[in-house]
């Protein structure tokens, strides 16, 4: 796995308090993650500061998984 | 009895009676304070009163693109805005049959948008460090209604809902967001009237007086403390009994 995705992946463990098996490619943060609206405004307020990127937010709408998140950060940064 | 130590809160319409006083009480309970408002010298000669941890910040509340930099501009000033006070506003009294768009938009637009972008300017950082106070200074005539005020009373019925929304949003953050509505308060404007118009309100009043804007103040002070945090979404009347809500 990346770099990214590892970094991502911490985040997001920390973030939503899951384990880390389930946190898998397809994982979406909202049906499987157990993450309400404010829990992904936050997610991403994190990748921002993590990355050093800005996530606008048009972009931010589009990522709903975890694949989705490293997809974009690795494009971005 | 609250202590601020270490917080540092925003504050608009610093220049006027009632934001003055609610400067005043929060930097005497140790916060630093970022005082804005249009006039600039009332500005200078209260941070010249409070002497250390006071900043000048003034803005136009009418110019939308001033509004948004604000927060940007008190972060820089203190390092946070950790309790954000949304006192300034205006009043364009018309009755309604006559009521321009422009009496109608210039009032929405300072008291309730404002008001909106300053909330929504600072609430990133307060999500981040998991606390955060916001009081908005809403109306009696928000709840009452008023003749000649349509305009004023729909901004500040409005700033209850928008609360209130907000409140529920960001709760779960360590993050409140609440009203005071101050019935008549003693201040310049209300110095204006004469003894007759003065008894003619007092009657209206249980207290019989208009109420002191360091009991605004008070009510301010206790929103954003930290003994505070289990109250969210309710708007606190300080009208001397004139409407029991």
């Amino acid at each position: 796995m990346s770099d990214v995705a590892d970094r991502v992946k911490k985040i997001v463990v920390e973030h939503l308090g899951v384990e880390e098996d389930k946190v898998t490619e397809s994982a979406s943060f909202i049906d499987d993650l157990g993450a309400d609206s404010l829990d992904t405004v936050e997610l991403v307020m994190a990748f921002e500061e993590e990355f050093g990127i800005e996530i606008p937010d048009d972009a931010a709408e589009t990522i709903q998984t975890f694949g989705d998140a490293v997809k974009f950060i690795t494009e971005a940064s | 009895m609250f202590d601020l130590t270490g917080k540092n809160a925003l504050i608009t319409g610093a220049s006027g009676g009632i934001g003055g006083a609610i400067a005043k009480a929060l930097h005497g309970a140790g916060a630093t304070v970022a005082l804005s408002g249009t006039r600039v010298d009332p500005l200078e000669a209260l941070a010249a009163e409070l002497g250390e941890r006071a900043h000048v910040l003034p803005c136009n509340l009418s110019d939308g693109e001033a509004v948004d930099a604000l927060p940007k501009q008190a972060i820089e000033a203190m390092g946070s805005v950790d309790i954000l006070v949304n006192n300034a506003g205006i009043t364009r009294d018309q009755i309604f049959m006559r009521m321009s768009d422009e009496e109608w938009d210039s009032v929405i637009n300072v008291n309730l948008t404002s008001t909106m972008r300053l909330c929504r300017g600072v609430m990133r950082p307060m999500m981040k460090s998991r606390w955060g106070r916001i009081i908005n200074i809403s109306s009696i005539v928000g709840a009452t209604g008023n003749p000649g005020q349509v305009n004023y009373a729909a901004s500040k019925a409005g700033m209850v809902g928008m609360t209130k929304s907000i409140a529920y949003e960001v709760a779960s953050r360590g993050i409140t967001a609440n009203c005071v509505a101050p019935g008549f308060i003693a201040t310049a404007m209300t110095d204006k009237l004469t003894d007759d118009q003065k008894d003619k309100i007092n009657v209206q009043i249980p207290a019989a007086r208009m109420g002191e804007a360091n009991e605004i103040a008070a009510a301010v002070l206790y929103l954003a403390s930290p003994e505070a945090g289990y109250t969210t979404g309710a708007t606190l009347h300080v009208n001397g009994g004139m409407a029991m809500l």
